[in-house]
């Protein structure tokens, strides 16, 4: 999952991982930067950890929600533990020494979790891994860090992982990219920049976009607010107008992605809410899987 | 204080909020409001949206302000507005520049590999050089107030910690001993470390060592300029006449974050001078109506979406009276959530007078 801040990034991931339990998939979110909303959208408490929790129990008819953090700090320290450095890497930590190394190779950090994301895929214990990967301008030096590496190291452990993460990025059957979007001007602007970046650079397939937070069409409402100045209550008429000038706005910038963007859309409803929780997840998810059956059928094939 | 008080008396002001709630847009309109004061502001942008930048004049990347005409906008300005993208390495150069002793030393440090990556590989670069811009064009005798947007990354407030993340990258001792004559650095490194640095040469590669060293090497007697300059930085941070806008959405995660800014601000010793509360859902008539015309029997498209916008607003307004309460005895700035998306000058106008109504 991909997108610029506040476009809605961590709601649309638990929509998916919420449709993809839905249909017995074993889900795990992966979150990239640490701190996240997710919790409180699976009604608890709390923020995430290292270690996995569990968002949603696994039954008869879900697959089962897990989530946890994966900074890039956890997957160096990581790696040094399985590189028989758990001794000192506390130490190597503290004292700077693993900034001094992380900046000479630039992309090691983000290798090292792509390269953990791999080694949990490999690991089977998720039907599905959603990365809940860091703001637009960053999601894309993170996914071309394995280039830049295997360009960069002829030998040596770094190649292998980064070859195996250039494996995993480049097979549209084991990973795509979804990239989330509001339909405004600027968030669209930097969705199809960063499209077309990730397919001529990475070579990572793209999912269908989502195009988060659109108001509903009401049946009426355009004719109703055009003629609205008959109306006798101000605020009715002014809000009429409103919601007609944004959702003209929305429906050109819509217009205007498909037409750079030769991607499926998949639309979520704004939802007049400021505080998200299971209610509205589970409303954003049968939007997410209405859009989804609507797709080609190429497209459908996963979730 | 009022974002007009803020405008007119300050000489730095600080944005800082998390992705997406409008801070680079918040930010012109704080300096473009100090230019029709009469004011010569300037506002650092990091990572403008493009027709943004275009309308502030800023269509490439330049790391020097250029003036934006205000020819077009409404009312007669006698102040000036200048704008600036950041540009992250060539402050840094600058930077290295100024420090070394020789124009040689200069050219060694800006050749070395691990220098090239730092500004694109070292986390908290970037708000670093944010706030050196801030301190250089503050002693620029040409403005009379700097507004910057801090940069979008995972933590809005990197920045208050950058200066001392670079001292201490520079400053760090392991690698430091390496550059050491051999003897004393033979007795100095411990075992660990050198375990360590053979794991790392293993790993990595033994040049990306030897760059390493060849880096630190080259900083040699450097380190003293450059920590007092981020000292000096972080004083300009504390100095009365900078102040710190927190800029939100008032959506609970929103909150919540905002909440934590202001928190951290005022552990780290800096005020919220001002909480903009931008993207608010307009108010649309007398509260309830909504409720009363369908009491009335009426069920109309019109009167659903008005329910609809009523509903929203008012969850809004309570996460604004938390804001407000967190922020206390600060004030509270609303911004409406504007029927189209500010993206020129003209836009930026709409927003300052919702900005400086008072």
């Amino acid at each position: 999952m991909a997108g610029k801040g506040g476009v809605g990034k961590t709601t649309v991931s638990a929509a998916v991982a919420r449709m993809a339990s839905s249909v017995g998939m074993r889900t795990l979110v992966v979150e990239i930067e640490g701190k996240s909303g997710l919790s409180p959208l699976f009604g608890r408490s709390g923020s995430l950890s290292y270690s996995e929790a569990e968002l949603l129990a696994p039954s008869d008819t879900e697959g089962g929600i897990r989530a946890r953090t994966l900074t890039p700090d956890d997957a160096l320290l990581d790696y040094l533990i399985d590189h028989g450095l758990k001794r000192v890497s506390r130490r190597l930590v503290s004292s700077g020494a693993l900034d001094v190394v992380a900046t000479a190779v630039p992309g090691l950090r983000d290798i090292l979790v792509l390269g953990k994301v791999k080694s949990l895929e490999k690991g089977g214990e998720a039907d599905l891994i959603v990365v809940d990967a860091p703001a637009a301008g960053h999601a894309l030096t993170f996914l071309t860090s394995a280039k830049g590496l295997l360009d960069a190291f002829r030998v040596g452990p770094i190649r292998t992982q980064a070859a195996e993460v250039i494996g995993l990025l480049s097979d549209p059957a084991r990973c795509q990219v979804m990239l989330v979007t509001l339909p405004e001007e600027t968030p669209v602007n930097e969705m199809i920049e960063t499209a077309f970046k990730i397919e001529d650079r990475v070579g990572v397939s793209l999912a269908p976009v989502v195009v988060n937070s659109i108001y509903p069409v009401l049946e009426g409402l355009i004719p109703a607010a055009a003629s609205a100045a008959l109306e006798t209550d101000a605020g009715l008429a002014e809000a009429g107008r409103f919601r007609h000038a944004r959702q003209q706005l929305q429906a050109a910038q819509m217009a205007r992605l498909a037409e750079a963007l030769p991607l499926p859309q998949l639309r979520l409803p704004y939802l007049f809410s400021t505080d998200l929780g299971p209610a509205e997840v589970d409303q954003l998810t049968a939007a997410l899987a209405a859009g989804v059956r609507a797709l080609p059928d190429r497209q459908g094939a996963r979730p | 204080m009022t974002p007009a008080e803020l405008a007119r008396t300050r000489s730095v002001l600080i944005c800082c909020g998390s992705g997406g709630v409008g801070k680079t847009t918040v930010a012109a309109a704080f300096a473009l409001e100090a230019a029709r004061m009469g004011r010569r502001a300037c506002v650092v942008t990091i990572d403008p949206a493009k027709r943004l930048a275009d309308a502030l004049g800023l269509g490439s990347l330049s790391n020097t302000p250029a003036r934006v005409d205000l020819s077009l906008t409404s009312g007669d300005t006698t102040g000036e507005l200048w704008a600036l993208m950041l540009d992250t390495k060539t402050t840094f150069d600058e930077l290295v520049v100024r420090y070394a002793p020789s124009d040689q030393q200069a050219e060694g440090i800006l050749q070395n590999r691990l220098y090239k990556n730092l500004s694109q590989a070292l986390s908290g670069t970037q708000e670093y050089m944010a706030m050196e811009k801030l301190y250089e064009l503050h002693s620029d005798s040409r403005f009379d107030l700097v507004v910057v947007d801090t940069p979008p990354t995972r933590n809005a407030l990197d920045f208050l910690d950058a200066p001392r993340r670079l001292t201490r990258f520079l400053d760090n001792r392991i690698f430091r001993l390496l550059v050491m004559p051999t003897r004393a650095y033979l007795k100095a490194v411990t075992l660990a470390t050198q375990a360590f640095l053979r794991t790392v040469s293993k790993v990595v590669g033994a040049e990306v060592v030897d760059d390493a060293v060849a880096f630190f090497q080259a900083f040699e007697g450097m380190e003293a300029g450059f920590r007092e300059r981020a000292a000096r930085v972080e004083t300009l941070l504390s100095d009365p006449g900078t102040a710190f806008v927190v800029v939100a959405s008032a959506r609970k995660d929103t909150v919540i974050e905002a909440a934590y800014f202001i928190d951290r601000l005022s552990t780290s010793g800096f005020e919220t001078a001002n909480l903009v509360v931008n993207r608010l859902h307009p108010r649309f008539g007398q509260p309830g109506t909504a409720a009363r015309l369908r009491a009335a029997g009426r069920d109309d498209a019109l009167v659903t979406n008005l329910a609809q916008l009523e509903a929203v607003g008012e969850r809004e307004e309570a996460h604004f009276a938390e804001l407000a309460e967190a922020v206390a005895p600060a004030p509270v700035t609303r911004v409406p959530f504007l029927a189209d998306d500010v993206h020129d000058l003209g836009g930026l106008e709409k927003v300052a007078a919702y900005l400086f109504a008072d």
